[in-house]
């Protein structure tokens, strides 16, 4: 379960000034929705990944908020216009508190 | 007593037991419906975007790719996508995404920015069952835009 949390990132590393590039995000998490019940009958507690960021440089530039409807492994694709080289840092917050993040360089030129 | 004497009651009589008869038909689905899974429905959905969203929501701009037949309703593949030309002065602030027929109608916010060049985002969701799904882009100017698109789903989402 949450043990096995690894968030995966499919982006360009280089890039043209300019240009709008695609971001894939994956995380394995099994986003416990909290209506499902176990075999005793007792609802299973919700345990989700409830926002994830994604910023270049420390400024955010997407963000989301998910509920129990997305699915299991969230799997998180959006654009990006190049501007600026730097880091890119992708953060997944679990329900638990913690924080999962993976980081990626970015070359605009 | 009254039903022994005139047929004038008996019509009355008839017709009140008809209308009974149509209220109870129209009252079951919902009363049969509403106490078992509490689905979030039409206007709950609503109520949830007029509580996220201030302005008047327009038809248009907003566009929502998915599958017209999602067989497995665990893991729906969606698409939205915003007219905007995302630029500092003009871009989509904010999109909410929300289920019908889900146990809760909210499904994801997305919170944009003009430094992503497009609007749009591509996620997987659970879905319930067959139902109406609803974006709501909010833009820079304080307009809000509304597409939506109906999924039929084979295999609901949130058994277990």
């Amino acid at each position: 379960m949450a043990e096995n949390v690894k968030p995966r990132i499919k982006a360009p590393t280089t890039v043209k000034k300019g240009d709008v590039f695609e971001v894939k995000t994956l995380i394995q998490h099994e986003m416990e929705s909290g209506q499902r019940k176990d075999k005793d009958g007792k609802p299973i507690p919700r345990q989700i990944i409830n926002k994830f960021t994604c910023s270049l440089n420390g400024k955010t530039v997407f963000s989301m908020d998910l509920e129990p409807a997305i699915s299991a492994n969230p799997y998180i694709v959006f654009n990006l216009k190049a501007t600026e080289s730097g880091t890119l840092e992708f953060k997944w917050l679990d329900d638990n508190g913690a924080v999962y993040s993976a980081t990626q360089q970015l070359t605009v030129n | 007593m009254e039903t022994k004497n005139s047929t004038g009651t008996m019509r009355l009589n008839r017709r009140s037991f008809l209308s009974l008869v149509g209220g109870a038909a129209l009252a079951l689905p919902l009363a049969t419906l509403l106490p078992k899974t509490a689905q979030a429905g039409s206007k709950e959905a609503d109520e949830f975007l007029k509580s996220k969203v201030k302005g008047a929501m327009k038809d248009g701009r907003v566009t929502i790719i998915a599958p017209e037949i999602a067989e497995n309703g665990n893991t729906v593949p969606i698409t939205i996508t915003v007219e905007s030309p995302m630029t500092e002065k003009d871009y989509v602030k904010t999109v909410y995404l929300v289920a019908e027929g889900n146990p809760n109608p909210g499904v994801a916010t997305f919170n944009l920015s003009p430094m992503m060049g497009e609007a749009k985002v591509d996620i997987r969701i659970r879905l319930a069952k067959t139902q109406k799904v609803i974006a709501v882009a909010e833009m820079s100017d304080g307009s809000a835009w509304k597409g939506s698109q109906e999924i039929k789903v084979t295999i609901g989402g949130c058994g277990g």
